[in-house]
């Protein structure tokens, strides 16, 4: 069973729906407590960084538990810019800290700011389960304004502007900056990895 | 590199997908979920879900046919023509729709931009903007409301800037005088409206073969390019299309 963290950041009816089209059973825990039987945690959103403010010490308390025995985290776009130290776009609010590192907006530097669209994946890690028979150069589907720095857990980065990290895993810590639930067959193979990560 | 978008049009009443289309190649002819299968499968990188329906059991109706699109393709999704409210708003993502697009509603209200963005993110709002030359130098564009019919006494570029500043994600930009005479698209009207926003802008109107596509991804600045008649008559396949652009130089996704 997967945990899917709505702290209403977003709509996540997409992410449901891939994931059931994927065979796994979700839950939407209402309270952290209903994390306790989770096989792996997803942790959605899109929006602005203060969103993440609504993800509390006993949420915060309820995922590091599980990330500790060993079940996979996913962060998805702004879920993925949580597991850092923080973001630029609200500087007052500290991250989960699971990754070094702080997010910052991307660089107009003659490209459009947001980056919306598909853009493709620089795979620098082999040992990435996540993007298991994921082809480099593979392409996937952006919408944000703000960008997790490269550091030794990009597993695949993305140029818009600038290079920025777009797949992070760091054991069972993992995130994606792109939508894979709107990103066609590709996404859907990164989803499956994940749950074969859950086991 | 960003990639150019290619996003396909379904025009639906009823539950059935129109505009004098041939689908000889689908069994079930006209039927928005198979359509969009095809698309998916031939590499298109969004769709647009245009709801021309007039009445109220038949809106209801189009939730179904959101619903049936949306189970089983994971690209994005865009759903327009109605929507006035927040609740349609909220009916079409509850549906599935990753984005409404908003028209008429827009223009009489500018709030229900925000209000929608708030709610769902700008990500979620496409800002949907119909606009005729005031000009035939094609320097003027004035908006137009109400599928075209009436004037909204407002310049398209100034509009564009505003839509932005209210929380819109996207432009998608209509040239009147070029939709359905497969002329080309407005490259003038799309290329100001580009310039003046940061966000994307997908132009619409006047697609007819391959060579209008480089044109609007080269002298318009487009970010994206909608089409619906050429698709679905087959004339073009979403592939040789793409494969054409990525000839010209033009990034694209070939899935």
């Amino acid at each position: 069973m997967i945990a899917l963290i709505d702290y209403k950041a977003g709509n996540l009816t997409s992410v449901r729906k891939a994931l059931a089209a994927l065979g796994a059973e979700v839950i939407v825990p209402g309270v952290p407590g209903e994390l306790a039987d989770a096989a792996g945690v997803i942790v959605p959103g899109v929006g602005h960084f203060g969103a993440t403010r609504a993800l509390d010490t006993p949420w915060i308390d309820g995922i590091l538990a599980r990330v500790g025995e060993g079940r996979p985290l996913l962060g998805i776009c702004l879920g993925m810019q949580w597991l850092f130290e923080g973001s630029e776009e609200a500087p007052e609010l500290p991250g989960l800290g699971l990754l070094a590192g702080r997010c910052y907006k991307l660089q107009a530097d003659g490209v459009k700011v947001p980056h919306v669209g598909w853009n493709s994946l620089a795979i620098g890690r082999a040992d990435a389960s996540l993007l298991d028979c994921v082809a480099d150069g593979s392409q996937v589907y952006f919408t944000h304004s703000y960008v997790a720095p490269v550091t030794g857990d990009a597993a695949a980065v993305t140029e818009h502007g600038g290079r920025f990290a777009a797949v992070v895993q760091r054991g069972y810590v993992g995130g994606v900056q792109f939508h894979p639930e709107k990103s066609g067959d590709v996404g859907l193979r990164i989803l499956r990895n994940f749950l074969e990560l859950a086991g | 590199m960003l990639s150019k978008r290619i996003i396909a049009c379904l025009d639906v009443r009823d539950g059935q997908v129109v505009k004098g289309v041939n689908f000889e190649e689908l069994r079930s002819a006209g039927d928005p979920a198979a359509l969009a299968r095809r698309y998916n499968v031939e590499g298109i990188d969004e769709l647009v879900i245009l709801d021309i329906t007039a009445t109220l059991e038949a809106r209801r109706a189009l939730a179904d046919t959101i619903a049936r699109v949306a189970r089983e393709l994971f690209i994005p999704l865009a759903v327009g023509g109605g929507i006035r409210t927040e609740a349609d708003a909220a009916a079409a993502v509850d549906a599935g729709a990753d984005k409404v697009s908003l028209n008429t509603a827009a223009l009489a209200d500018p709030s229900l931009i925000t209000r929608i963005a708030e709610r769902y993110g700008s990500q979620a709002v496409i800002v949907a903007i119909d606009a005729k030359r005031e000009t035939a130098a094609g320097d003027r564009f004035a908006v137009y409301a109400r599928s075209g019919q009436t004037s909204a006494g407002r310049d398209a570029v100034e509009w564009a800037r505003e839509a932005e500043l209210r929380g819109a994600g996207e432009i998608l930009l209509t040239s009147i005088d070029r939709d359905g005479t497969k002329a080309g698209f407005d490259c003038a009207l799309t290329a100001a409206v580009s310039d003046a926003v940061s966000i994307p802008v997908i132009a619409s109107g006047g697609a007819g073969g391959l060579e209008d596509f480089v044109e609007v991804f080269t002298a318009g600045r487009a970010d994206a390019a909608l089409a619906a008649s050429i698709f679905h008559y087959a004339e073009t396949s979403v592939r040789a299309l793409k494969e054409h652009l990525r000839a010209n130089h033009i990034p694209v996704r070939l899935a």
